[in-house]
């Protein structure tokens, strides 16, 4: 049978020779660090791994604070490899902040928001902040008793900030405390307002970087070869995603994700209870600041610089606009340095600390 | 009695008037003045308030001169009544003693024109209570669900008896135990009859050898009880439901329960267990032997915590203290302690699977909710054991057995499930690798054409 009739017949309406050839065309430079590059495509991947993981648990969730915790169980041991499902959506949340963190700062080293590609870092942030607001909203779901506890101090500590806390505080929970409302609030945040927001966030972010193409550091800038990108590039991408199923099957299989214990608002909080990992650094900062600085809350001010620091990752390309400029190039290498140690330190102590 | 004189100062307070006409003054120096009204008006304002709230309470000579007595047999009370519930409730020296609490020298004060009543003797105490604590209408006032016959109950304890017919005044009266003057509530932790003080408050006459020497009783009961399992869950668990002593002999009719109604206090908490042992035969072969019911195997004071090895034939156990190889109740005791054997053995090879699995990352959280039904039975089964009979027992082994089974089967079905994932992650590992190197390959043979294609 032949089917040019048929390709004939699309491509007359969609033009897709047209992206083909496109696509032809696109390259990607290969030069010392180009092993960075697939980072973004990795995270995009479990990205896709999430959203459809989600749909499927979808299936079978009921987001009420009688029945949450009761249909997890009942996906992770009575549905067909719902326990594979679950296990493999809660692991490859975690990849995906680690590759997303991983990206973020290579593109930070290497200088990559440079013009014309402020608008790719700035929506790249937002998807980080995205991200990391899908990891804490999720997180509850299951309402077990750590969930449970998490929610509350996390809540919490959003709710110290001057002036808006508090309102901030009644708008996550729902009320005055965390109860089935903040449930139900969060499932509506993680299931539907955060991929919206995040399809249009993403589509920008690879519509930008598809128009700028990629970004080579200046020191490779006339001494790099380039790759097709079709079918070269993404057949790379191709095996490392598939390696990613790979580590994804083999964590679920021999780390299941736990369930806990179902919560109990009445019960008292766990001793030394903490928060995912990618929030540990901020919340073990929090623990060790003294109670008052220069007469102010130490807490709050804490919570003030975590995000004055977060509103300057917005600006970097705008305040390091100088390619040239190898003095302010040295400066921002020592201050993405010290920030990394910082997170990567913080987070050990707070995974020992009790 | 020393006689104590009131000092009673009278300050009178002096207020200069301002003159408004006191000579001309500048714009500054009138400011000034008006400002030394005003504080002078502040003060006088605040003063006058002090005053009057001084004045609205009573002055009570009782507690001030009590107070200031050098001898603290005499000053004591005065101190101690400050915590007093008798004074929280708006109740005076007075109200027992009599006197007049505002007089100012000690002999108007203890005149027994007013009423003056003194120190009760020992033998008077009851009455001298009961006096407002019999008195339904006047305690109404105070506190309606209070009882109103402790006196009369006092009178049909031990200690009540050997006061009123034999005079005997080393006994416990009402002070003895609710202390005086510095009476509290039951309910305050500090009180000397507050559960957790209570076996101490007995135990400062009942400990004591050379007190309880005329009366020719043993002393070992405190030393005994804080071996108990009674006194385990009170003192270290702070559980107040826990049984003291007045639990089983009653407060202010304290009398130790004899043989016959024994099995009646006991089964105050432990209803079932009485219950089932009135129906079992035990109930009249103890009886005829004149055995106390429930304390010929757990004891009274030292009563220790219950256990599976008290049941049974083996060494040890409490049933061959009676029973001899071969007779019925051997049989019995033999039958239901091996029964239960089966139930805890079933139990703890169920938990044990379950929690390996658990260990592995299974979700096994219902089998173990459900492991509890069997729990119960045991629990169950070791009440039903006051009956005597092995067929009530295995009435609850039974679905105690079936719960402890299906535990076990859950466990299985969760390591073979762990089993299969495990063979199913190694399948699909090499399944991806092999995907992996086929999709290396097809990109080496297309570089390669590429390659050849860029040469040509």
């Amino acid at each position: 049978m032949r089917i040019e009739p048929l390709t004939n017949w699309i491509d007359e309406r969609l033009s897709i020779s047209s992206l083909t050839k496109l696509a032809d065309k696109k390259e990607v430079p290969l030069h010392r660090h180009s092993i960075w590059y697939y980072f973004g495509g990795m995270t995009l991947f479990l990205f896709v791994v999430q959203v459809v993981t989600g749909i499927l648990l979808l299936l079978y969730y009921r987001p009420s604070a009688e029945n949450a915790f009761e249909s997890v169980q009942f996906i992770i041991t009575e549905v067909k490899f719902g326990w594979l499902i679950r296990s493999i959506h809660s692991w490859s949340a975690n990849l995906m902040i680690a590759t997303l963190f991983i990206h973020m700062f290579s593109v930070f080293f290497l200088r990559a928001y440079h013009k014309p590609r402020e608008i790719t870092w700035i929506s790249g942030a937002v998807l980080l902040f995205i991200v990391i607001c899908f990891g804490f909203s999720g997180y509850l779901l299951p309402w077990n008793k750590l969930a449970f506890f998490a929610t509350k101090v996390g809540t919490e500590i959003a709710g110290v900030v001057p002036v808006i806390g508090h309102p901030v505080l009644r708008f996550l929970r729902g009320g005055d405390d965390v109860t089935g409302a903040t449930l139900t609030r969060f499932f509506g945040f993680h299931v539907a307002v955060l991929p919206a927001t995040a399809t249009v966030f993403l589509g920008v972010h690879v519509a930008l970087v598809q128009l700028h193409g990629m970004h080579v550091p200046k020191k490779y800038e006339h001494n790099y070869r380039r790759m097709k990108f079709f079918p070269n590039f993404i057949m790379r991408d191709l095996i490392g995603w598939i390696l990613a199923i790979g580590v994804l099957a083999a964590l679920a299989a021999i780390f299941p994700w736990e369930l806990g214990e179902k919560a109990d608002p009445f019960a008292p909080a766990p001793a030394g209870i903490k928060p995912e990992w990618y929030f540990l650094f901020m919340f073990q900062t929090l623990k060790w600041l003294p109670a008052k600085i220069l007469g102010m809350d130490g807490e709050v001010l804490g919570i003030m610089a975590f995000n004055i620091i977060a509103a300057l990752l917005f600006v970097v390309p705008f305040i390091d606009r100088e390619p040239e400029n190898r003095r302010r190039h040295l400066i921002f290498n020592v201050i993405g340095v010290v920030a990394l140690l910082y997170i990567v330190v913080m987070t050990i102590v707070g995974y020992v600390a009790k | 009695m020393r006689n104590c004189k009131l000092k009673i100062e009278k300050c009178k307070l002096q207020i200069s008037p301002l003159s408004p006409g006191a000579g001309r003054r500048t714009g500054s120096s009138q400011n000034f003045h008006f400002l030394v009204f005003i504080f002078q008006f502040s003060l006088f304002f605040i003063f006058a308030l002090c005053s009057a709230t001084v004045s609205a309470q009573p002055k009570n000579s009782c507690i001030e001169c009590h107070a200031r007595l050098d001898d603290p047999r005499i000053s004591a009370p005065a101190k101690l009544f400050d915590n007093d519930i008798h004074k929280s409730r708006g109740l005076m020296c007075n109200d027992c003693h009599g006197g007049d609490p505002t007089a100012t020298t000690a002999e108007a004060a203890h005149d027994i024109r007013k009423g003056y009543l003194g120190k009760p003797k020992t033998l008077d105490i009851p009455a001298y209570c009961g006096k407002c604590h019999s008195d339904a209408n006047l305690m109404k006032r105070f506190n309606p669900s209070l009882r109103v016959d402790q006196e009369r109950e006092y009178y049909t304890s031990v200690h009540g008896r050997l006061l009123k017919e034999k005079g005997e005044t080393r006994v416990a009266t009402c002070i003895s135990c609710h202390s005086v003057h510095g009476i509290r509530a039951p309910s305050d932790p500090l009180s000397s009859v507050y559960p957790t003080n209570v076996a101490t408050t007995c135990a400062k006459c009942h400990a004591s050898a050379d007190y309880m020497k005329p009366f020719g009783i043993p002393t070992n009961q405190f030393d005994n009880y804080k071996l108990s399992v009674h006194a385990k869950t009170l003192y270290d668990k702070q559980d107040l439901s826990a049984p003291t002593c007045n639990d089983c002999h009653g407060n202010h009719g304290a009398t130790p329960p004899g043989i016959a109604s024994v099995a009646n206090v006991c089964g105050q908490c432990h209803a079932r267990q009485a219950e089932l042992f009135q129906t079992s035969p035990h109930k009249k072969a103890f009886d005829d032997r004149q055995l106390g019911e429930c304390i010929t195997c757990h004891g009274n004071h030292a009563i220790p915590k219950p256990g599976d090895q008290m049941i049974g034939t083996q060494q040890g156990a409490l049933c061959i203290n009676c029973h001899t190889q071969g007779d019925k109740g051997f049989i019995a005791a033999g039958a239901m302690r091996s029964r239960i054997d089966e139930l805890i053995a079933s139990i703890d090879k169920s938990s044990a699977i379950l929690n390996l699995a658990e260990r592995k990352g299974m979700e096994v959280s219902k089998p173990k909710f459900e492991l509890k039904g069997a729990t119960d039975a045991l629990t169950h089964a070791r009440v039903l054991i006051h009956s005597s009979s092995t067929s009530e027992v295995d009435k609850v082994i039974e679905p105690g057995m079936d719960a402890a089974n299906k535990g076990y089967q859950a466990g299985v079905g969760a390591l073979a499930e762990l089993s299969f994932r495990r063979k199913g992650l190694a399948v699909s590992l090499v399944f991806i690798l092999f995907l992996a190197a086929l999709v290396y390959l097809k990109i080496r043979q297309i570089e390669s054409r590429q390659e050849q294609t860029n040469v040509s």
